[in-house]
Parts: C-alpha cells; structure tokens; sequence
C-alpha cells in the first residue's frame, strides 16, 4: 500500500480556507493506486490537476510516477496553490501550481499533451448562484458548490477534456450518483468519443461517490 | 515559482485575444536560482513539447544564453544540462507577465502566477 501523502505541514487554519481531503479524496487516492501500474505504463511527460486544493492527489500521484513528469495544478483560490506547492515540496514532488479557473490559458499549448487529468470537481448540487458566486470568489465554498445537479463546473470543463488529453491520455472524475453518471459517460462518448469506465465506488455517509476513467482507446 | 517550464506553456486567455498571445513577456521578474537533481529522462521527454524560440527568447530576457537559437540534432550532456538548468532551476518569484497582444497584466506573487481573469474578460 502506498501511503498517504503526507499533510502535517498544513495547519486547521489552512483547512479554513482550503478543502481538508475527506472520503472523495481517499477514495480518489485508492482508485489511482489500482491503477499505478498502467499509469506508470502510460510513460506520461505531463500531469494535470484541475482544483488541486491542498495537493495531496497530485503529491500521491507523484509518488507513483516519480520525477520524470511535469506535475501541473491549478486552483481557482490562491491558498491552495501555496498548499499545492507546499504539499509537493513535503512530499517530494515538485508541483507546479497556477492560479486560475480550470486550465484555460494551458489550452492552446497542451493540445493532445496531458497525459493525466485528475478533478475532484465541486459535485454538491446547490443552487446555481451559489456555485458562481464561490467559484468567481475562490472561496472554500468554491471546491464544493457545483450548482444545478452538481453539474456546473464539472459540465464546463468536459467540454475540453477531449483537447487536453493526448493519444493514450487518461482523464479521472469524481462525481456523485446525484450527478447522473450514466448521462455523464454517454455525453462524454457521443460527443467526445472518450470512452469510460467506473474505477471504484463507495458509500460515505450520505454520499454514493465514483471515480469515472475516460480515456480513448478500448480496454479489456 | 514559475519555472520557465511552465511559462513556455502558458498564453494569455483573455476574451478574443487569440493571436500573438504567446509567450507573455516577464516584467520585474524577480529570480532564484534553486538546483535541482538532473534528470536527463525528463529532459529528452519534454522537448517535444516546447515551444523552442520562445524558450531561448525568455531565457536570454532573463540573462541566460546557453540556449542555442536552433534546436540541436545530437542532444549531448552538455546541451540537456543547460536546458534543465533554464526549464526547472530559473525561478520567478515576483514580478509580472504581460500579453504582447492584449496588454493583459498577469502579476505572480509570492511565486504563484495569478492567471484569474474579471467577470467581463473571460471567453
């Protein structure tokens, strides 16, 4: 088992202002550990994090693929990007974090170029003005508010996965059942060809929680 | 910090501002230099993914000029040495970017690049 990143750097007054993990990132965390092997098969060069928070998905991814890669973050809140870059400094791993809104000024220049996608989006359906309101602030609220189903945030960034993600490139999602997972794998076929599977699933609380894998190609 | 790695891979987003939006120009940039294990691995891997005029261009606004104008056929040592030391060990920790088309001011402070745009100007 590889364990978890290591966050004692980060303070309570951090997770005042930046999601503290919880069981969405633990179970994000076990879905990318059965996957370390194909992962460290992919070769990848680039990795990308949208709304990394304090980093400890891409510190754990880090410690799969070691320093060979470029490791990418992105954070609408300006405290987690300090974090991002903390955690990777604790952890060994250098993270590379930008302070913006999904990863749009990457787009032009990482066409078909990430190898790895990671997003734990804000999956909790709020009312739509809540979700803006927290992602235009890049407040806490930010990394969980995701407006009508859920969906708002996530729903903007899936229409430009299929650019980002290279020839073998893998994209991994969190959502919640609430979140229609069934629309969400058929949208993403239809309209992107990216095929997907569910990587692993679990109850926590009053959360169903999955981890969705698109990628291009079929696999067994 | 913003390694020029990562500059070389961000363009100004703003609303229609689609030409001559790359690279963003340093201004004030404020530099560390902080070495870093070499790995010539991660080197030869990136390589295809830079844009190398503009690479050799940042690095010699900043004061570097190992960098040969044109990509070399035979990638020895010495070459991937240089550019390890230009994409991961030049650190920008204060100052800021500007789009040559737009004017767009990026600031980054305290090492982190604020690429987060006003309601009015995103796309």
């Amino acid at each position: 088992m590889l364990p978890t990143p290591d966050l004692s750097h980060l303070s309570t007054d951090d997770f005042e202002v930046v999601y503290e993990p919880a069981e969405d990132t633990f179970l994000f965390l076990d879905a990318l550990e059965a996957d370390a092997e194909t992962l460290k098969d992919l070769k990848p060069s680039i990795c990308l994090e949208i709304g990394s928070g304090s980093g400890c998905l891409s510190a754990f991814l880090g410690n799969i693929l070691g320093p060979s890669v470029l490791y990418l973050c992105t954070d609408i809140n300006p405290h987690a990007c300090k974090c991002t870059e903390m955690t990777g400094t604790q952890n060994k791993v250098f993270l590379e974090a930008i302070n913006v809104s999904l990863a749009f000024p990457l787009h032009d220049r990482l066409k078909h170029n990430v190898d790895i996608i990671l997003f734990n989006p804000p999956y909790v359906p709020t009312l739509s003005n809540e979700a803006v309101g927290a992602q235009s602030l890049g407040t806490i609220g930010g990394a969980w508010a995701g407006g009508m189903d859920g969906m708002e945030v996530t729903n903007t960034f899936l229409q430009y996965v299929e650019q980002l993600l290279s020839a073998r490139g893998r994209f991994y999602l969190v959502a919640l059942k609430q979140n229609n997972i069934p629309i969400i794998r058929q949208s993403m076929l239809n309209s992107h060809g990216l095929r997907s599977e569910i990587v692993l699933q679990r109850r926590a609380g009053i959360e169903h929680l999955f981890i969705i894998r698109f990628h291009r190609e079929k696999q067994d | 910090m913003v390694r020029l790695i990562t500059h070389n891979l961000l363009a100004c987003h703003v609303k229609d501002c689609n030409t001559n939006n790359f690279p963003l120009e340093f201004k004030d940039a404020q530099i560390e230099l902080r070495e870093t294990e070499f790995n010539p691995e991660f080197v030869r891997g990136i390589i295809p993914k830079l844009e190398w005029k503009a690479l050799v261009d940042t690095a010699r606004e900043l004061g570097d000029t190992t960098l040969p104008l044109e990509l070399p056929e035979m990638l020895d040592d010495d070459f991937l040495k240089n550019l390890h030391h230009v994409l991961l060990e030049i650190h920008v920790e204060d100052g800021v970017m500007i789009c040559a088309n737009c004017k767009h001011v990026y600031p980054i402070s305290n090492g982190i690049p604020n690429m987060l745009l006003a309601e009015h100007e995103i796309g």
